[in-house]
């Protein structure tokens, strides 16, 4: 048991060293996505707009934060992968060495988590100074964080999975990219009819938006989306200790 | 003599495609092993299933009495490897490159910064210790590599193509190293399709074409099979023809009683090259 909190540790630390070395160019480019939907949407677009009873910036605030979740942790565990597998090569450096691939799966997710958490506090920081109606409360929190686990093991999946720098560029636009615009982060789902509705609850970030939003604004909590959001981190963490078993003995 | 690495009947297909077919071989307890042959011959793909990246379709593979598929992790433990490519994190520097090493084989921290010391100063890299991986010469990543897979002390090193695209002097530098390692007890398995670096460095040598084992033995012992003397004749100015002779008496016989349209006659000492090409009617590095 030891050995494997020190063995994903050490897989951790190597993307750590990484993060260290590149601090302020990584939390600025995560940061300039969600700044400008705030602005373009925030300010822009939903300036005067009352919406559920709460004004449009206070609405948005929180399907921003979920997008940046999404954004940070998936690019955040997912890219450095890709480049590890693909381009330096070293990844068969772990898959060489004596530590379970469980503890290989959770260190790789963990920069992802710890990637999505600056990007989401620093952002939350923003929110809370320019949208007082937003609470961070300890369910907002368990969200969070567990938002980061999901889309950081969606980005293990598609970093261990992607053959080329074009698989991946092809996921990001046939799927982040509507995952960004559709998931009930700029809008209301209610809005919407029953059958476009379905469609949508098949994005995780559908679901993190929704519980993120109710937590914030103190709304009932959608607990099923809760659940649905667990099933999904399960299911990707699935996905990746069965691509990590077919690519090793 | 005792058995470090040994393989039965051991065969990879991906596909349609042979890439080791039927493999046996024996590799001594602390030997230099070569493993030469043309690119495409199935070297790196042994390698791989050795060093438990790669499952075989079938047969065995035992790293000192191990099993690559059914006892990894107890291989892993043992092996050090040095691929063919550049294969450390570029984005870190050539200490951080080791040390993550160590950490991976769960070496202690004061273990490990002795370990790390004790090896730069072995390879002459003390001072580019906190140079990024990018920013390294071929030959002092190459030797980057090589410490940062001797950092949990393996039992044997593979190496692949290890002098691949370096110059001559950094080739003779990193063949020095291998040497040493061997001297201080490290069973050494190298795949390499320079012949000049089977003879240079290995104690036998095993000749592979086509996924198969073709030959092996001593390089002496092969040239000597061969025929340690080789007499090459240009025919018609077109073709040239190869002879082997066990001396040089026999073979200066021999071109005494040529003809006259043979030409520009070369005696030489054989070399494993003329063994490959013998025994595979191909030049070793073509593809």
């Amino acid at each position: 048991m030891v050995n494997v909190f020190s063995d994903i540790y050490s897989v951790l630390w190597v993307d750590l060293r990484f993060l260290r070395r590149h601090w302020l160019r990584t939390l600025a480019t995560s940061l300039v996505n969600p700044l400008l939907y705030l602005v373009a949407f925030g300010y822009g677009l939903g300036s005067g707009i009352n919406f559920e009873g709460y004004n449009y910036l206070a609405f948005v605030m929180p399907g921003i934060i979920a997008l940046t979740a999404m954004s940070s942790s998936y690019g955040g565990a997912g890219l450095k992968l890709h480049v590890d597998r693909l381009f330096y090569k070293c990844f068969d450096e772990y898959l060489m060495s004596p530590i379970s691939l469980f503890s290989l799966a959770i260190g790789k997710t963990l920069i992802g988590v710890v990637r999505g958490l600056i990007s989401t506090v620093a952002i939350l920081l923003v929110g809370v100074l320019i949208s007082p109606e937003l609470m961070v409360t300890p369910l907002f929190v368990i969200v969070l964080v567990t938002s980061c686990f999901v889309f950081s093991f969606l980005g293990v999946l598609i970093g261990l999975w992607a053959k080329s720098h074009q698989d991946l560029g092809t996921f990001s636009t046939l799927v982040i990219l509507p995952m960004t615009f559709l998931s009930g982060t700029f809008f209301s789902l209610s809005q919407l009819p029953e059958a476009v509705k379905a469609v949508l609850y098949m994005f995780p970030l559908t679901h993190s938006s929704q519980c993120l939003r109710a937590a914030a604004l103190n709304q009932p909590f959608p607990w099923l989306s809760f659940a649905a959001l667990l099933s999904f981190g399960a299911v990707f963490f699935v996905g990746c200790m069965w691509l990590l078993k077919r690519t090793s003995v | 003599m005792e058995e470090f690495i040994v393989t039965e009947k051991l065969t990879k297909k991906y596909g349609d495609v042979t890439a080791i077919d039927g493999l046996d071989l024996k590799v001594h307890a602390g030997e230099i092993y070569g493993f030469l042959g043309p690119n495409g011959a199935g070297k790196t793909t042994t390698i791989r299933v050795l060093t438990t990246l790669t499952k075989p379709t079938s047969g065995h593979a035992l790293v000192n009495g191990f099993d690559v598929v059914k006892e990894s992790d107890a291989v892993k433990k043992m092996i050090g490897v040095v691929q063919q490519h550049v294969s450390l994190d570029r984005d870190l520097t050539v200490k951080e490159n080791m040390e993550f090493r160590a950490r991976l084989h769960h070496l202690g921290s004061s273990e490990r910064k002795k370990r790390i010391a004790e090896l730069l100063d072995y390879v002459g890299l003390t001072e580019e210790a906190d140079r990024l991986v990018d920013a390294l010469s071929g030959g002092m990543k190459k030797r980057a590599m090589i410490v940062s897979s001797l950092m949990h002390s393996p039992k044997v090193l593979f190496l692949d193509e290890p002098t691949v695209g370096l110059d001559a002097q950094t080739r003779r530098r990193l063949w020095d190293l291998i040497r040493r390692l061997h001297l201080d007890g490290t069973t050494v398995f190298l795949t390499t399709h320079y012949i000049e670096e089977a003879e240079a460095l290995c104690q036998r040598v095993g000749i592979i074409d086509q996924g198969r084992l073709i030959d092996l033995g001593k390089p002496l012992e092969l040239r000597q099979r061969l025929g340690l003397v080789t007499v090459e004749t240009l025919v018609n100015n077109k073709e040239t023809r190869y002879q082997y002779f066990a001396d040089r008496a026999a073979a200066t016989s021999y071109v005494q009683n040529l003809p006259p349209e043979a030409k520009t006659v070369i005696i030489r000492d054989s070399n494993l090259e003329d063994v490959f090409v013998e025994l595979t009617g191909r030049k070793v590095g073509a593809d």
